[in-house]
């Protein structure tokens, strides 16, 4: 199973991004394997407006079942709900905390966005 | 004939020069505020509203019963406004521009479109002066559409005085590109200069004669100048930094009317923004 985490760095200790749309790289971490891939989110970083939307569709793309993130805003959400991907919010410092706290079932499903856009 | 009046720095008198220029001709003349996230002409025009109409786009709807979810629409925009993430597409109007893309490459004939409300242009008379004040709906992030909205407008052989937006991005490069002259207002301080340096470069990609008027001119220093002579770029009018024509716009009024002494020098000012029009037609009558 695939997680999605958002990022500044490129590795597990590297400080867990929250921002989503405008994360600068995500992290997909395999839970079967333990491996991971990084992927670059610059189009998102520089994206006038669609940020979330671009990036909701690259954690499909990369077959992600789950989102963990600082914050979700309304039209990631939207396009995340619609492909059956769940949402967490954290305020997990890295990458490996977010999962450790996903692991132990501690972190709560986002049922709405929490932000506006652009924020 | 079609004067557009730019700058790249904001606040630097584009409305005043529109609107005296605009009065001071004594006949018949249309100003359009393309300004349309705060337009403010009319403000000195005081011209009694007679119509307000509604500007749409045109933003599609998706027929659940025949997407497939192929994603085709969702490839094609360039705006992320309708994507489909491996389920039907999800439509987000806000960032719809309207050009009706998706519903060309759809290959189910699932995509129609609807009206989506993104201002009102609103149309008033002021003596000789009619005016049509583009208004964008509080946010709404379109100007263009609505910017174009107002061009289309336009009455051919129409004297039509057009006062644009600040700066150099989309809405400017909308507004501009109808004119068959542009009269770009700086002022003679380092922010003007770099600006106007900036408005000079996308008027000259846009190819259309261009000259400048450097408006509180006694502020600052000759920079402003220099460079135009350099440049070759032609100064159409100096506007002193006088304190009176300041309270004038202050208090809602207009130089030509308050301060007649002004009346003149908008007057010479129209002769040479024609001079240049002509210039624009006489190179379309040789491409032709």
């Amino acid at each position: 199973m695939k997680i999605a985490c958002t990022t500044t760095g490129n590795d597990l200790q590297a400080p867990l991004d929250p921002r989503f749309g405008r994360a600068q790289k995500l992290i997909i971490f395999d839970t079967d394997t333990n491996a991971f891939s990084v992927i670059d989110n610059a189009g998102g970083v520089s994206a006038a407006q669609g940020a979330g939307i671009q990036a909701a569709e690259a954690v499909v793309r990369a077959g992600a079942v789950a989102l963990i993130s600082g914050h979700i805003g309304p039209k990631a959400f939207r396009a995340l709900r619609a492909s059956n991907v769940k949402m967490y919010t954290t305020d997990a410092p890295t990458v490996a905390e977010a999962l450790a706290r996903y692991k132990a079932g501690s972190l709560v499903e986002a049922k709405s966005a929490d932000v506006n856009g652009h924020w | 004939m079609i004067i557009a009046v730019a700058s790249g720095k904001g606040g630097t008198g584009k409305t005043t020069v529109a609107v005296n220029l605009a009065r001071s001709l004594d006949r018949p003349v249309h100003l359009l505020d393309c300004d349309v996230e705060e337009p403010n002409a009319n403000l000195f025009l005081h011209g009694a509203s007679e119509r307000t109409e509604e500007v749409t786009l045109p933003v599609p709807v998706v027929d659940t019963a025949k997407c497939d979810g192929c994603n085709e629409c969702g490839r094609f925009c360039q705006y992320h406004a309708i994507a489909s993430f491996g389920s039907q597409a999800l439509v987000f109007p806000e960032l719809c521009h309207g050009c009706g893309g998706c519903m060309l490459v759809c290959p189910h004939g699932a995509i129609t479109e609807t009206p989506r409300r993104i201002g009102v242009v609103e149309m008033a008379r002021s003596g000789e002066v009619t005016a049509l004040t583009g208004r964008l709906d509080v946010g709404v992030a379109l100007a263009p559409p609505l910017i174009r909205a107002l061009t289309r407008r336009i009455v051919p052989e129409t004297t039509t005085i057009l006062d644009a937006p600040p700066g150099t991005s989309c809405s400017v490069v909308t507004t501009v590109r109808s004119a068959d002259a542009v009269v770009l207002v700086t002022e003679p301080t380092p922010f003007g200069l770099h600006d106007l340096t900036l408005a000079v470069d996308t008027v000259r990609a846009l190819g259309v004669p261009f000259g400048v008027v450097v408006n509180r001119v006694g502020v600052g220093d000759g920079r402003v100048h220099a460079y135009c002579a350099a440049e070759r770029i032609p100064v159409l009018l100096d506007i002193s930094d006088d304190r009176r024509i300041a309270e004038v716009y202050s208090s809602g009024r207009m130089m030509v009317e308050a301060l007649p002494e002004y009346r003149a020098l908008f007057g010479e000012l129209w002769h040479a923004v024609e001079k240049l029009a002509a210039k624009k037609k006489g190179s379309r009558e040789a491409v032709r």
